[in-house]
């Protein structure tokens, strides 16, 4: 059974489970760099990118993450997990696991009372997708291999990037599962590619 | 398209970003630099933490602003701030600061004894305290967006927010057990808002979250929180009350993530150096008791 993990040092991981259930695919927690061998694909959820970093650090799961990546296994970075994909992150000397070719600004709509709904239509997903933007980056600019899938108010809020999969909103917190199944697509498709090779 | 702000979601969603983190009460620019360098997910701007407002006695009201601001530019994780139960004014010059979330708190002098804020009221999103599911659901009924223990804040002793947790997470699995018809006695029998139990019964859940604050002061205090259902932990004067405030910090945060994982919880709790000294509940007057603060 196709098995998609979260990485669940802190955030949202709860309803990010909830929405791959409903998906018909198998949920688990992964909170260290072993579990990673277990599954088809990641969600990097929605939290504090600082606090996800730290922890990251601390169990030392920078580079199997980045190996998880290097073998085309899909990664889907919500919020802060878009913050963690990203190849530059504005003001910062420093990226996270810095894969995907996007630059990103962190809170680039203010704070939390700027914090805001709106309805999007998403590339290859569709119209009127419920955009929950909580003091959410934006994406910058895109490198060359990057697909813009979305934008709202002049601004990159969703990206892909062959395996790599960011929005810079929560398609978790809603009921709208259109993204995630976007997503669990993208990780069967990995497993038919692999299994040919 | 027009963008919605102050949205149920939108407040609610932020406090679910915070799951599984440490918010850490800091009074500077230098401790919440330390507090976000150890991995907290958010920091509360005080003047005082409470175990200095116990010492200080007289009225504790909302921090001078200088602090607040003080603190909202050293970080670039949320920030909170308390506002005194009941006082309109001093909750609507946080959110006109551009606070990212409210704590209507007990902690500070309440300037009503009757009323709460309407939080639905407001832009920017509040955290409350509660003892039992009636406070917790009338909270949630006046638009608070997330919810912690009351505990007994500043006391460094874990056995309130214990029986505030235990209590709200028992009364909830009643509500989900009983069948539809009980459940008006039950809002009655709580003092509860009959809507907000039937959205319990129906998600299996409360609403929003519920954090652990009020006495915790070692890693294996938050872990045990965790342990019995908090989604994340507040820590107001355990850190820097304690002798190693960075240590201390950071140890926090990896219990609060690894709750279960008892070896390292043991690894992580060696050499920390002194906690806070801690107060026996018992010992305090009835006038010292903050979680009595509230209706």
């Amino acid at each position: 059974m196709t098995k998609i993990g979260i990485l669940a040092l802190q955030g949202a991981v709860r309803e990010h489970a909830a929405a791959i259930r409903k998906c018909g695919v198998e949920a688990v927690e992964v909170k260290s760099a072993e579990e990673l061998q277990y599954i088809d694909g990641l969600i990097l959820p929605g939290g504090e990118s600082t606090t996800m970093r730290r922890l990251i650090d601390t169990y030392d799961m920078l580079k199997p993450l980045k190996r998880f990546i290097s073998v085309d296994k899909p990664v889907f970075g919500t919020c802060a997990g878009l913050i963690l994909l990203a190849r530059s992150i504005e003001g910062q000397e420093e990226n996270h696991i810095g894969m995907m070719d996007i630059v990103v600004r962190r809170n680039s709509y203010g704070r939390q009372i700027q914090s805001f709904e709106a309805n999007l239509n998403i590339k290859d997903i569709g119209q009127d997708f419920p955009g929950v933007f909580i003091r959410a980056p934006h994406i910058v600019k895109v490198g060359e291999g990057v697909e813009i899938l979305c934008e709202h108010d002049g601004k990159i809020v969703m990206a892909r990037q062959d395996s790599l999969l960011a929005c810079a909103f929560h398609p978790e917190l809603t009921d709208d599962n259109r993204a995630i199944s976007y997503f669990v697509k993208m990780v069967r498709a990995s497993i038919i590619a692999r299994n040919k090779l | 398209m027009k963008n919605k702000v102050g949205t149920v979601l939108v407040k609610r969603g932020m406090a679910e970003m915070q799951k599984g983190g440490v918010i850490m009460d800091v009074v500077n620019a230098d401790q919440a630099r330390i507090a976000e360098k150890a991995g907290a997910v958010a920091v509360m701007a005080l003047e005082r933490v409470p175990s200095d407002i116990r010492k200080a006695g007289g009225v504790a009201r909302m921090a001078d602003p200088t602090i607040i601001e003080e603190v909202m530019k050293a970080v670039s994780i949320p920030v909170m701030a308390k506002a005194r139960i009941g006082h309109i004014v001093e909750a609507r010059i946080l959110e006109a600061m551009g606070v990212d979330y409210i704590d209507e708190s007990e902690v500070l002098t309440p300037a009503d004894e009757e009323y709460h804020l309407l939080k639905s009221a407001f832009t920017v999103p509040f955290v409350c305290g509660c003892r039992d599911l009636g406070e917790a659901a009338r909270r949630i009924g006046e638009g608070a967006a997330m919810l912690r223990t009351k505990g007994e804040p500043g006391t460094g002793n874990i056995v309130e927010a214990v029986r505030h947790m235990r209590k709200v997470n028992a009364q909830v699995r009643r509500v989900v057990a009983m069948n539809e018809d009980e459940l008006m006695t039950e809002a009655k029998l709580l003092g509860a808002p009959y809507e907000i139990l039937l959205q319990i019964k129906k998600n299996g859940r409360l609403p929003v979250v519920n954090f652990a604050a009020g006495g915790v002061a070692t890693p294996a205090d938050a872990a045990l929180m965790m342990e019995l259902g908090a989604d994340g932990v507040f820590v107001g004067s355990g850190i820097f009350k304690s002798e190693n405030p960075a240590a201390f910090a950071k140890a926090i945060v990896e219990a609060t993530t690894n709750y279960k994982d008892y070896k390292l919880l043991a690894e992580i709790s060696k050499n920390l150096g002194a906690p806070m000294v801690g107060i026996e509940i018992s010992s305090l007057s009835s006038a010292d008791r903050m979680q009595d603060r509230g209706w």
